[in-house]
């Protein structure tokens, strides 16, 4: 659950846990976090929490609410934002996803309006056979351990090892191509983009893909397939190497890896 | 009211579990004859996220070739019975089998009738459409972010760093009643329809995915190949699942009697 830090001249006071759905704060003694200092207004702002998203609100404070120091109406709550009224100060702390990481946690589940009032933190979900109470499992996402789904009571499966990430020689490297011949010859195209065309549209067109591996090229459309090295290739996609020689609907081009 | 539209449009499909998931709870099904595409990506415990959106796909699939086959209702009509049926089918089977208790499925689907498209929508999967060079994305997720986008709680900028990407609002199977948003469109030759579940839109951007519909469109098969490869690159956290239609020529339905052509004079 995400949580306050309340603290002056840098000594820190409370720690408030944002369990409610409003939270607010001001000088009046109703208040759920009272400040009793004449800088803060009777009410002075609100933070509204949606499940793991926290927003805060100026409610007209005749000093206003900062964030960060920059003065905010309305502002979407961030881990470490630091909010000030007045002398005060309130660290905003939700670090719900560093604590766990599990593919789970991105799972697609039902929100239902009745969800909405409940504290995202109170007793897990029980391993319910009906229907509106196993959809209570739901809240795995803001403090019950990965592996709850909406099956609700089901063993959490370990959460399965992260792709590898792309070498990254492979990921910086930008290629480019230079046409050898034709009335464009000695021109250059950079190969930036995620995909890149060559050719003529109905006559012959490839594609080069960028990827984390490098560079490919596909066959797009036409009747005969782009040439690489002299040889023809079929359907599937071909890694270029540096230095590859290209040749698409009568022109020749070299590919090459500028850095 | 059947048309055989395999001439007017060219479809396919692709399903991936992704890079991270060991099992796959997308479904998809289509048929260009009839101009059906289907999508729905499942959740649930276990194995139920797979055979609520399998159900979904099944149940729908049959019973709108059957409606369009008997072409009684007018198509809105029958795609919001055919919806109420795989409701309840999965809505039954979830709460008759512990192990399927609380499963449901997004979805997105259109049938491609006389020069129009009717799409229905409930939950977070999309439908896209590229004409010209302009893609944009025909359905609005049933989703808290989108909810929270739409008061102005948040911007679309801050709905991207947003811990609540993946609730959605509104889902099949799990409540005895669903509202599908159903749409009509009109349909023009050279459109390119993009349908998808999360797993792609949540991985790859929008600027991408415009670029490969607008480069290889004239290779369908290697535009959904590329747009799968796109979201697996980018990690591929999800499944993820696409359709791509691609209309190659106007499908009007010829009037057939007196009747008919005064309806059409009418409309």
């Amino acid at each position: 659950m995400a949580k306050l830090i309340l603290s002056m001249d840098g000594l820190v006071l409370k720690e408030l846990p944002l369990s409610k759905e409003r939270t607010t704060i001001g000088r009046k003694p109703h208040n759920d976090i009272q400040i009793d200092n004449l800088a803060i207004s009777g009410e002075h702002a609100v933070i509204v929490t949606i499940l793991n998203d926290s927003f805060l609100e100026d409610l007209n404070s005749t000093n206003g609410t900062y964030v960060n120091g920059q003065p905010i109406k309305k502002h979407f709550l961030q881990n470490n934002d630091v909010v000030e009224l007045g002398k005060y100060r309130l660290k905003y702390i939700n670090d719900t996803p560093s604590q766990a990481p599990s593919p789970d946690f991105e799972k697609t589940m039902v929100l239902r309006p009745d969800m909405m009032r409940k504290p995202p933190a109170d007793a897990p979900a029980a391993p319910a056979r009906g229907l509106t109470e196993t959809q209570a499992g739901f809240r795995a996402g803001a403090s019950v351990p990965a592996g709850t789904s909406m099956g609700g009571g089901l063993p959490p499966s370990p959460p399965p090892p992260p792709a590898p990430a792309p070498a990254p020689t492979a990921a910086s490297q930008i290629g480019a191509i230079q046409i050898l011949n034709g009335a464009n010859a000695g021109r250059e195209l950079e190969l930036t983009k995620t995909l890149t065309t060559l050719g003529k549209p109905g006559l012959q067109v490839a594609v080069i893909t960028r990827r984390p591996q490098g560079y490919f090229i596909t066959h797009v459309e036409g009747a005969s397939f782009p040439v690489v090295n002299g040889a023809q290739l079929d359907a599937q996609a071909h890694p270029l190497n540096d230095h590859d020689v290209i040749e698409i609907a009568g022109v020749k081009m070299e590919f090459f890896i500028k850095r | 009211m059947t048309q055989d539209l395999s001439q007017a449009l060219r479809m396919v499909s692709r399903t991936d579990a992704g890079m991270v998931r060991t099992h796959n709870e997308d479904a998809v099904m289509t048929d260009a004859t009839i101009g059906v595409a289907i999508l729905a990506d499942g959740m649930g415990g276990y194995n139920a996220g797979e055979v609520a959106s399998g159900m979904a796909t099944a149940v729908i699939g049959t019973e709108i070739a059957q409606g369009l086959r008997e072409g009684r209702k007018s198509l809105p009509a029958l795609i919001e019975t055919v919806i109420a049926s795989a409701n309840e089918a999965i809505y039954r089977a979830a709460d008759s089998q512990p192990q399927y208790s609380g499963m449901g499925t997004t979805l997105v689907m259109a049938v491609f009738h006389d020069n129009r498209i009717s799409v229905a929508h409930i939950g977070d999967s999309r439908m896209y459409r590229m004409r010209g060079e302009q893609l944009e994305c025909i359905t609005r997720d049933h989703s808290l972010l989108q909810e929270q986008i739409d008061s102005g709680m948040i911007t679309e900028e801050e709905a991207r760093r947003s811990q609540n990407k993946n609730l959605v609002t509104r889902a099949l199977g799990v409540d005895p009643i669903v509202e599908p948003e159903i749409h009509t469109y009109d349909v023009e030759a050279g459109d390119v329809y993009l349908f998808c579940s999360d797993g792609l839109n949540d991985m790859v951007e929008g600027e991408d995915i415009s670029l490969t519909l607008q480069a290889l469109s004239a290779n369908l098969d290697l535009a959904a190949d590329q747009l799968v490869q796109m979201a697996n690159d980018n990690g591929g956290r999800d499944n993820v699942s696409v359709i791509l239609v691609k209309v190659l020529q106007p499908f009007p339905v010829a009037p057939r009697g007196v009747l008919s052509r005064l309806l059409a004079w009418l409309k």
